[in-house]
């Protein structure tokens, strides 16, 4: 075995063993927000990769957060079940959104506009529904009174890393398993012309359709998990534009071709607004904002293909280039 | 009881066609910019918030005449508009569509926290309570019939400076062809910097009207935004007449979704309606494909 195929394993057994070795509470607490937002983010990669650009995940993530929280409240429905039907909500809005734009080929930025105003609606139906949800002031899910595991709820900190680390490295695996498929290809044929790969045979809204609705279901186990471990969500925090812009930014940043590029991009935003947060404090409400969106803007401007991405790509110059031709020699998205 | 009815239908079809001036305003702005440059502005809503805090400051903190603040308000936004452009657009017109757009996504935030940061979060409003106008039992407020003429005549000059003027001309030229319009002599970085000023100044106008209508806080923009982008959509992005026909369409269902129930319903109608329209007339919505 060489370095290359035992160094998954670990990092693998390093990341499980370090809750056991560092207790600091503070610490787990960064880095579990750190596992559950890296899952968004590679969820929203699987689709980002191949130029289908959605600024709805926020409503899928909505969805899934709201739905198990919601059903658990109201109905008393254990996340174990709740979880899947908000998985199931979300992959319907997916479809009844993405099955007309793929159909009539809306593309580029006319899908751009399409996903943004869907993540913009599902904000304004949980604030619409305020008698249920709590509107823009937020929402609770209440606190179990039986047992810790039926009603998904664990005070300790520990368990919440392995359940978050568990799904984050869930995540890895189907990136991993759709870069390994025939719709890989598929995929990339169509990002790259439409017309083209459908005269090749390629069922071109089915393919785009099974990727989304996989996307979807991703993003909303992640907003599920986010709620049950926050025990708080509001609509700002779990939907909306902001939600999805932050997303997009965060594999951005990471780098959108590789299938770690979207946890470096948590690792960066999330410990970057942490710092600024801290550094500004409480009386500066906004400012670590306003350096992060400065900080966006000049990302996209200077540094397109991201962290990890252009890190990569120096490497493989310097290694002559041949070696290790995956997936990495293709630009930013066309749309 | 019918009667009553078909009095508050018919008054919220009209309140609807008023609205519909303001949407179509704000239709028009990223329609041009779309058209001509080939970007889209995420962060167009966020310009007009930023022109509403404009109209604040002039008009409650420096005492200035509501219509004496308009025009420099619009000015503040247009110098906005061509600034954005300057900074964000121009390093990336070379760069993939989507990082444009992203770059836009980013400035959304940018201005979003700085509203935050220099204006609070709080509330704030004109304070000018324009009179209601009262007509065979309707009530309109004078204040969306001011935006919905306000905006009309906006459009109007725009349609003017585009039909009449030199710069018009070949504003409308360079959105047929990019590449050939350079060849001809025409200076397009100076265009793309006029129509973004342009988009920006129709901006600045919506806000002038939307401030005497919404309460202003720094995320204000997401109430109208999404529904411009998916008038612009319906309407085939860069087609001026489309937009213009969707906002009167989405306006009117957004105020009959308002009468049955909150007014967030109406969004949610207009946004079914618009999944609706995409399965009858995909061809309506590509009018321009890219």
């Amino acid at each position: 075995m060489t370095l290359r195929q035992l160094g998954p394993w670990i990092a693998g057994a390093a990341l499980i063993a370090l809750p056991f070795v560092h207790r600091d509470p503070y610490h787990l607490h960064i880095l579990i927000l750190i596992l559950i937002w890296a899952f968004a983010y590679t969820s929203w990669s699987m689709m980002g990769r191949f130029g289908l650009v959605s600024l709805g995940h926020g409503g899928f993530m909505g969805v899934g957060a709201y739905v198990t929280a919601l059903l658990w409240n109201h109905l008393g429905v254990s996340p174990w079940l709740g979880i899947p039907v908000a998985m199931a909500a979300a992959a319907v809005l997916a479809v009844i959104v993405a099955y007309p734009c793929f159909r009539f080929r809306i593309t580029g930025h006319y899908f751009v506009l399409v996903t943004l105003a869907l993540s913009g609606i599902v904000l304004q139906v949980i604030t619409a529904t305020r008698d249920y949800t709590g509107g823009s002031l937020g929402y609770t899910p209440d606190r179990t009174k039986g047992s810790q595991l039926l009603a998904l709820q664990f005070d300790d900190k520990i368990t919440w890393y392995m359940i978050a680390l568990g799904v984050w490295a869930l995540g890895l695996a189907i990136w991993r398993w759709v870069d390994g498929s025939m719709d890989r290809y598929a995929l990339e044929a169509i990002s790259e012309d439409e017309d083209a790969a459908a005269a090749a045979g390629v069922n071109v809204t089915w393919e785009k359709l099974k990727i989304t609705v996989i996307s979807a279901l991703m993003t909303a186990l992640a907003g599920a998990l986010y709620c049950q471990y926050q025990m708080f969500i509001s609509p700002d925090t779990v939907s909306g534009i902001a939600v999805s812009l932050q997303m997009v930014f965060a594999v951005i940043v990471g780098g959108l071709y590789v299938s770690l590029g979207p946890t470096v991009g948590a690792i960066i935003t999330i410990m970057l607004a942490e710092v600024l947060r801290i550094g500004f404090g409480t009386k500066a409400v906004g400012w670590d904002n306003l350096v992060y969106g400065v900080l966006l803007v000049l990302f996209i401007i200077f540094l397109p293909k991201g962290i990890l991405g252009s890190l990569a790509e120096r490497l493989k110059a310097r290694a002559g280039g041949a070696t290790r031709g995956k997936s990495l020699k293709r630009g930013p998205a066309k749309i | 009881m019918m009667d009553i009815f078909d009095i508050y239908l018919l008054e919220a079809i009209v309140n609807g066609i008023l609205l519909g001036g303001l949407l179509a305003l704000l239709a028009l702005g990223l329609n041009l910019i779309f058209g001509v440059i080939d970007v889209t502005w995420i962060c167009y809503a966020e310009l007009v918030m930023i022109g509403m805090y404009g109209m604040y400051y002039l008009v409650q903190v420096f005492g200035l005449p509501y219509y004496v603040a308009a025009p420099f308000t619009i000015l503040l936004v247009a110098g906005l508009g061509a600034l954005l452009h300057l900074l964000v657009i121009a390093p990336l017109l070379s760069a993939p569509p989507i990082n444009q757009l992203l770059a836009t996504g980013g400035v959304l935030f940018v201005l979003q926290s700085f509203a935050s940061v220099a204006f609070g979060i709080d509330f704030r409003n004109l304070g000018i309570r324009m009179p209601v106008l009262k007509f065979a039992d309707m009530h309109f407020s004078y204040s969306r019939l001011l935006a919905f003429g306000a905006a009309l005549i906006g459009m109007l000059l725009v349609y003017f400076f585009m039909k009449r003027t030199y710069v018009g001309t070949a504003i409308r030229a360079i959105s047929q062809d990019r590449q050939i319009m350079a060849l001809m002599g025409v200076d397009t970085r100076r265009l793309y910097l006029i129509t973004s000023a342009l988009g920006g100044a129709l901006a600045g106008l919506a806000s002038c009207l939307l401030v005497l209508q919404y309460d202003i806080h720094p995320f204000v923009g997401l109430s109208f935004g999404p529904i411009t982008f998916l008038i612009c959509v319906l309407g085939g992005l860069g087609n001026f007449v489309g937009g213009f026909v969707a906002a009167f369409v989405f306006a009117v269902i957004i105020s009959l979704g308002g009468l049955f129930s909150d007014l967030e319903w109406g969004y949610v109608l207009a946004f079914a309606f618009f999944i609706v329209m995409m399965f009858i007339k995909p061809a309506g919505l590509l009018a321009r494909r890219s």
